[in-house]
């Protein structure tokens, strides 16, 4: 088994196949077609409504596509559901964090969804990792919406990490260091093997060309 | 360290974390319970003091009251997950959604049915019943409240994201409570009068395990309706 530093520490691709949306009666996309490798991003791109939030729902499940499938490893993500949902990170256009919760046990709680139990350690670890250590034990109710998009995206840094990452405008509401941070960690993702699908207005530099994927909806 | 949790582990967590954002949000849970006594109080007021009559109909008027007071809290079962996005870990949990609904029902009827016994306890004293109806009206309280909070649940997730979901909520569960009343407020009226209460207890102990095996699937499926 390699070393969580390895390259090509992860192996599952993704497969998109012949998607189509249908959201209200208003065809969004159609026979949208994509295979994307271990170590390679999705960068989803496009207008306000065209359907990018729809694309990142139905690639972790949430949404059905009115046609085509999703595979995972070849095989389709309603297979096995728990099993796939064991192995991604989906972060909405809204940071799903509980208001009476502190930061830190919002972290644990949706680690808690995946059947894991970090340790207090661990949490303030990857709090600290995305530079909010002194967050941990606030409520999030009482913090802004930049700090809220933080500690949301500092689940990124728990250990094990999941190999695919779905993440809906996560530079959003983010300051200019916070989104440096945020693409070092996306490629030092990108390096383990990670596979990431994003929806950004913004372009995003990754160190090899061919590791970038775009879909213009 | 991480390891994987067994799934009846996670799912006391799960509850362990519903009920601890109770314990923050007190007012929640204590609106419902000032409810219960309120309607509970106004009844004298309005069919008169008459201390015969009053335990008479207490067990029926205790249980309509907390069948209301449970009413009140229901929408949000899923509501406020929904509107932070935090329902949608749980859709994607490697709980499987079933389970994860079943220990949000458990969380809530700890914090609103289990109450709710208890409070009516205190109220029955105030209508002169024995303290063995008391106690045949708190059994059938235990046994029928989380009736309560399963088959509320799939309503709470049916009625996700329409408007004026309260009242839609308990316009589709209070019909289907029906039964659950009946042998709930019976159970007492029958020791009142002097007969056997097994009978509507093995009917509401029936009804509570097929509505524990049913309502959690039905929920799951509604609830992955309402996101799409």
């Amino acid at each position: 088994m390699p070393a969580t530093n390895s390259p090509n520490f992860f192996k599952q691709s993704l497969l998109l196949e012949n998607l189509a949306c249908t959201r209200g009666g208003v065809a969004l996309f159609a026979n949208l077609t994509r295979s994307i490798a271990p170590g390679q991003l999705l960068h989803i791109a496009g207008k306000n409504g065209s359907g990018k939030s729809s694309l990142l729902r139905i690639l972790c499940g949430l949404l059905s596509p009115s046609s085509g499938q999703v595979k995972w490893s070849g095989q389709s993500i309603r297979a096995d559901a728990e099993q796939f949902n064991a192995q991604l990170i989906y972060l909405g256009h809204i940071p799903a964090l509980k208001g009476d919760l502190t930061a830190a046990e919002n972290i644990y709680s949706a680690a808690l969804c995946r059947q894991e139990t970090p340790s207090m350690h661990a949490v303030e670890t990857a709090l600290a990792t995305a530079g909010l250590p002194s967050l941990a034990h606030k409520m999030v109710r009482t913090l802004s919406q930049g700090q809220k998009q933080r500690i949301a995206l500092a689940q990124l840094h728990l250990k094990p990490s999941k190999q695919f990452w779905l993440l809906d405008e996560p530079f959003n509401a983010l300051d200019a260091d916070a989104n440096y941070a945020l693409q070092k960690c996306l490629q030092s993702h990108l390096a383990l093997g990670g596979i990431i699908a994003l929806s950004s207005h913004q372009e995003i530099l990754l160190n090899t060309n061919n590791a970038l994927v775009r879909v213009e909806l | 360290m991480t390891g994987a949790l067994h799934l009846f582990t996670a799912m006391g967590a799960l509850v362990q974390r519903d009920l601890s954002l109770v314990l923050r949000r007190k007012n929640d849970s204590l609106a419902t319970l000032f409810f219960f006594a309120v309607v509970a109080s106004l009844f004298p007021l309005g069919v008169g003091p008459e201390p015969k009559l009053l335990q008479l109909i207490a067990p029926g008027m205790l249980w309509i009251a907390a069948l209301l007071a449970a009413m009140l809290s229901l929408n949000r079962l899923f509501a406020d997950d929904f509107q932070d996005g935090t329902l949608d870990l749980l859709l994607l949990s490697t709980i499987p959604l079933p389970l994860a609904v079943l220990a949000k029902m458990i969380a809530h009827w700890l914090s609103s049915g289990l109450l709710l016994s208890f409070a009516a306890v205190v109220l029955a004293l105030q209508f002169n019943l024995t303290g063995e109806s008391v106690l045949i009206l708190f059994l059938s309280l235990i046994l029928g409240t989380p009736l309560f909070s399963l088959i509320g649940g799939i309503g709470a997730a049916l009625t996700l994201g329409t408007r004026g979901g309260g009242v839609l909520l308990s316009l589709l569960i209070l019909p289907l409570l029906i039964p659950v009343l009946i042998f709930g407020a019976g159970a007492v009226e029958a020791h009142q009068a002097g007969q056997s209460v097994a009978g509507h207890f093995y009917l509401l102990g029936a009804l509570f395990v097929l509505s524990l095996f049913f309502a959690p699937l039905a929920t799951a499926v509604s609830l992955r309706i309402a996101v799409e």
